[in-house]
């Protein structure tokens, strides 16, 4: 972990683990760094840091390599570490909600492919009310610019009607779009924390 | 016993046939299943790793239509069944959130309904004697793992209807198909489905971790009941000696003999009718 910056100024956020706890709801505070989250995480092989030494980052300040580390979106939401840990940490609120705190401040990530899968897959909810997977993937397509990947595989399920041509079409769509409206105005009130 | 079926976006496109499956298993066994008249999106793992209001209202929105209804909800997908239950238990805990939601979702929500999964209720509900009253056809010589990965389990605070560690339903239920069901310890390892399109090969490595251990215990296929480990198990396995993937419903249609049962499974990337027909199913 680094706690000075390439200038030497001291890089840590007083009010970063606060804050965090409110929007997370969880107490991170009563991490004691028994490791266990880490030795079930399916995903640590991955990891730029190890689920408990972000929760560490977290109670120190340590905002800019919370926000910047893979681990926040390589987390596979697996609930494993919520299910084993002793003190009760919620750790995968704790990531939701700095993957959350990331996309608001504008924080470059980097893991790029996966902020535009979740942005991609929500678009497609907020346009068909359910999911379309077809033009869903075509769009992730596009915005990853990975145009080659998976293409057989694609075909295949087109041929076993695995992927539906035409996207859903039911009243309620309108419904949830609204809500994306609701959601959308609230936040930019900053209402919705 | 009649419940508003919640099918989820997948059980229409990717899991056709896993729908197919609970549908004429549900009938057979007679679980009634209303679809939710106008469901939409829970939200998914997208909705909650990036805005948790949305994931609450997109999930609130099919609870409330439930409570329209004045039915408990019947969830096939584990994804959907996680985030409808989630929403459930803290709008029910927390009134003050439950307000903000009625506004988010513009509809009237009270909590009274529960969330339930598909395995629970023919479990506990129906149970495992009701389920070898209709068995026809027994999956003698079969050797299965049950795969419940992450979220028919985890995590316990919410999703309780089995062990969050070793669960068994699965294994009973498979067991009283007349199935051979051997114990392993990939049970609830995640396959990471979510990454499955935006991190390959992660996915790939997961799936090759759980295949070999389903492998290594003497299994010929894997069960499931969710269809994001299915298509995830199917499409990120090793090119060779790939394991075929059932869903627990596509194996009752075939011990209870249901006549379509094998159209089913033409729809699967890896195809089963081999195996079965070595076992002269």
């Amino acid at each position: 972990m680094q706690y000075l910056d390439k200038s030497g100024q001291a890089v840590l956020d007083a009010q970063f683990c606060q804050k965090v706890k409110e929007a997370s709801r969880t107490n991170i505070g009563r991490c004691y760094q028994c490791l266990t989250c880490s030795l079930g995480c399916p995903v640590a092989f991955a990891v730029d840091y190890l689920p408990n030494q972000i929760i560490r980052m977290v109670q120190l300040g340590l905002k800019q390599q919370a926000l910047t580390s893979s681990t926040i979106w390589l987390c596979a939401s697996c609930e494993s570490c919520v299910t084993r840990c002793p003190n009760d940490v919620d750790i995968l609120r704790l990531m939701d909600t700095l993957k959350e705190m990331a996309l608001r401040e504008r924080v470059e990530g980097r893991e790029k492919t996966i902020a535009a899968f979740h942005h991609t897959f929500l678009k497609s909810i907020k346009q068909w009310g359910r999911q379309h997977e077809l033009s869903m993937l075509l769009q992730f397509k596009l915005k990853t610019r990975d145009f080659f990947s998976d293409i057989d595989l694609g075909i295949k399920m087109l041929l076993k009607g695995k992927l539906k041509l035409l996207p859903p079409r039911f009243r309620g769509s309108k419904e949830t779009r609204t809500i994306f409206q609701r959601i959308d105005r609230e936040l930019a009130r900053g209402e919705k924390t | 016993m009649k419940y508003a079926y919640y099918p989820g976006c997948s059980l229409e496109a990717t899991a056709r046939e896993y729908d197919l499956s609970v549908r004429a298993v549900c009938s057979s066994l007679g679980v009634e299943l209303a679809e939710l008249p106008d469901w939409s999106c829970c939200g998914a793992s997208s909705a909650h790793s990036t805005n948790r209001w949305l994931a609450h209202a997109l999930a609130g929105r099919n609870l409330a239509l439930a409570e329209r209804a004045g039915l408990d909800i019947a969830v096939a997908c584990p994804a959907c069944y996680l985030r409808l239950k989630t929403t459930y238990k803290e709008m029910k805990d927390d009134p003050q959130q439950r307000e903000e939601l009625v506004n988010l979702i513009g509809m009237p929500y009270e909590a009274r309904y529960n969330t339930r999964h598909l395995l629970d209720i023919i479990c506990n509900d129906i149970g495992l004697e009701s389920v070898k009253e209709r068995l026809t056809k027994p999956l003698v010589g079969l050797k299965l793992v049950s795969y419940y990965g992450c979220y028919l389990v985890r995590p316990p605070q919410v999703v309780a209807f089995d062990d969050p560690e070793n669960p068994q339903s699965m294994d009973m239920l498979l067991d009283a198909l007349g199935a051979e069901v051997r114990d392993w310890s990939g049970k609830v390892d995640c396959c990471g489905g979510s990454l499955s399109l935006s991190k390959r090969e992660i996915a790939m490595q997961l799936v090759k971790e759980i295949s070999e251990m389903a492998r290594e215990a003497g299994a010929e296929a894997i069960v499931t009941a969710c269809p994001l480990c299915h298509s995830n198990l199917e499409i990120r396995q090793a090119r060779q000696n790939r394991l075929p993937i059932f869903y627990f419903t596509e194996l009752m249609g075939l011990a209870f003999d249901i006549p379509e049962a094998k159209s089913w499974l033409k729809k699967h990337l890896i195809s089963p009718l081999s195996l079965l027909a070595s076992h002269n199913l």
